[in-house]
């Protein structure tokens, strides 16, 4: 089997991941920095590359309902958004998570408004954590791709049957070209198969579809969900193993670690920084520091047991968000530290808030954060929820 | 050959397994009577109808159903809308005041 291998950015590697699923339908509205990829599978299908029906809707609330309708037929679909375009459609996120739709959505990372910002952070996704998505975040280009096409085999999975969003960062990945192997479509169809479900509408099992509940019913109605969420994991786990036996590429499923087995504090990264990452690792691993880098992947289903083995003994775990919620900590690092909270002896943990709204998270600051999780802060207590690049001076609180 | 649902008798769910994977279940599933709001009660004089099916066709709760080559109307689910009546073309559907039962 021979991958063909081409120098494409973030964009073009999620129209090409997204054609090789073979979707019936794209139905997206175009919005910086995800634009490029719409219009590549927008190429795509003018030139009969990509046999799908594309629709023009007039806003992303559109958006996600128009696939919802794609996916109440038992018709496969693709959508994208970024930013103010996924909060506005925040009530399709919950919708379609409710109804058990296997929508893929790629959502390029970007800042929310105010202040209005097109550039890069996580904000946007990880204030959606609960809506009920399955959520992965990519590193790089070929990651992506990669995982559109994981994405349908989970999301559509009868034990699973969760939507699913791929996050890749805006600009930073969208932007930025490198090298990626595109699989065959044959590879693909034999490890994707057609969809096929049971909760859709037919002439011949007519269905009542999205119907409301009474405070009798709701509770299990969500436990389902929140159930099946649980139950992606193995799916999760099964997936990853079998893409990299077909393809050649293994990403370790929920997490993935690196340098972590003998380290004595750890940093933990979603998305591009992850690559910036190791290699400071490797830097600092010449000097002869005990570093470890744990890269999370899916923010859900959370990797619980995952976080708790790879940081229940370190020293110290630094938590990189690129988002922040306001009056307390960043997302991320709430969710590890109530992983361990579960262990009887967890580790100091320490909040990097960092690369909002676009600002570099440079090697020397990723340096900075491993040297002062290894030395502690010198003096006193290090604070929990540290700004990171800050290019001015505040206030003593 | 029933043309229309009828009630079918409903036992709550005892395992979360009986409950349909996500909020859909088989149209036509009908658990109890919908009707207690109904101020008028849509009457058909079979005499002047015609069998058109006009009123089968519109009426918004599907509660109208042919009948040897009439119509007639399931009063467990009509709401009394009115809208057979309005629209039936040779007046055959004459809206009466409930007596209060």
């Amino acid at each position: 089997m021979v991958e063909e291998k081409k120098f494409i950015s973030g964009n073009d590697a999620v129209a090409f991941g997204v054609r090789l699923a073979r979707p019936h339908v794209i139905s997206a509205y175009p919005i910086t920095p995800q634009t490029v990829a719409v219009e590549r599978l927008s190429e795509m299908v003018e030139d009969g590359s990509l046999k799908a029906d594309f629709m023009h809707v007039e806003s992303e609330h559109s958006a996600i309902s128009a696939a919802m309708g794609v996916s109440v037929v038992g018709a496969r679909v693709f959508t994208a958004t970024s930013s103010q375009g996924l909060l506005y459609m925040s009530e399709g996120l919950f919708y379609a998570a409710g109804g058990r739709f296997p929508i893929v959505m790629m959502n390029a990372n970007r800042s929310l408004a105010l202040p209005w910002s097109i550039y890069g952070d996580q904000s946007d996704s990880l204030s959606q954590l609960n809506s009920g998505w399955i959520q992965v975040y990519v590193e790089d280009a070929q990651e992506v791709l990669d995982m559109i096409i994981q994405a349908y085999r989970i999301a559509e999975d009868p034990t699973v049957l969760t939507p699913f969003m791929v996050n890749l960062d805006g600009f930073l990945l969208t932007h930025t070209y490198e090298p990626v192997s595109i699989p065959d479509q044959a590879g693909v169809d034999a490890f994707l198969p057609a969809f096929s479900t049971h909760n859709k509408i037919s002439l011949e099992k007519p269905l009542n579809m999205g119907f409301s509940t009474t405070p009798q019913d709701n509770l299990e109605y969500k436990y389902q969900q929140h159930k099946a969420m649980l139950d992606s994991v193995e799916v999760i786990q099964k997936t990853d193993s079998e893409f990299a036996e077909r393809f050649g590429r293994k990403y370790g499923g929920l997490v993935e670690e690196y340098f972590c087995n003998d380290a004595e504090v750890i940093l933990i990264t979603l998305g591009s920084v992850t690559g910036t990452a190791r290699v400071v690792v490797d830097r600092l691993r010449e000097t002869g520091r005990r570093v470890g880098l744990l890269k999370i992947r899916y923010m859900r289903p959370f990797p619980v047991n995952e976080v708790n083995r790879v940081c229940g003994t370190v020293k110290r775990v630094g938590i990189i968000d690129r988002d922040i919620s306001f009056g307390y900590e960043g997302t991320v690092f709430t969710n590890v530290n109530s992983a361990l909270s579960r262990l009887s002896n967890s580790p100091e943990t320490v909040n990097f808030v960092c690369g909002l709204g676009g600002r570099d998270i440079a090697k020397e600051d990723l340096e900075g954060m491993f040297l002062q999780l290894l030395d502690g802060s010198g003096s006193g207590e290090m604070e929990r929820v540290q700004f990171i690049g800050m290019r001015v001076s505040i206030n003593d609180r | 050959m029933k043309n229309r649902p009828g009630i079918t008798k409903w036992e709550r769910p005892s395992h979360i397994d009986d409950y349909p994977v996500g909020p859909s279940f088989a149209a036509g599933h009908l658990v109890t009577m919908n009707a207690a709001w109904r101020t008028f009660r849509p009457v058909i004089d079979l005499e002047k109808c015609t069998g058109c099916y006009r009123c089968y066709l519109v009426c918004p709760d599907g509660v109208i159903f042919k009948k040897e080559d009439k119509v007639d109307i399931d009063l467990d689910f009509c709401k009394g809308c009115g809208v057979c009546s309005y629209e039936c073309r040779v007046d055959a559907i004459e809206m009466i005041k409930e007596s209060g039962k």
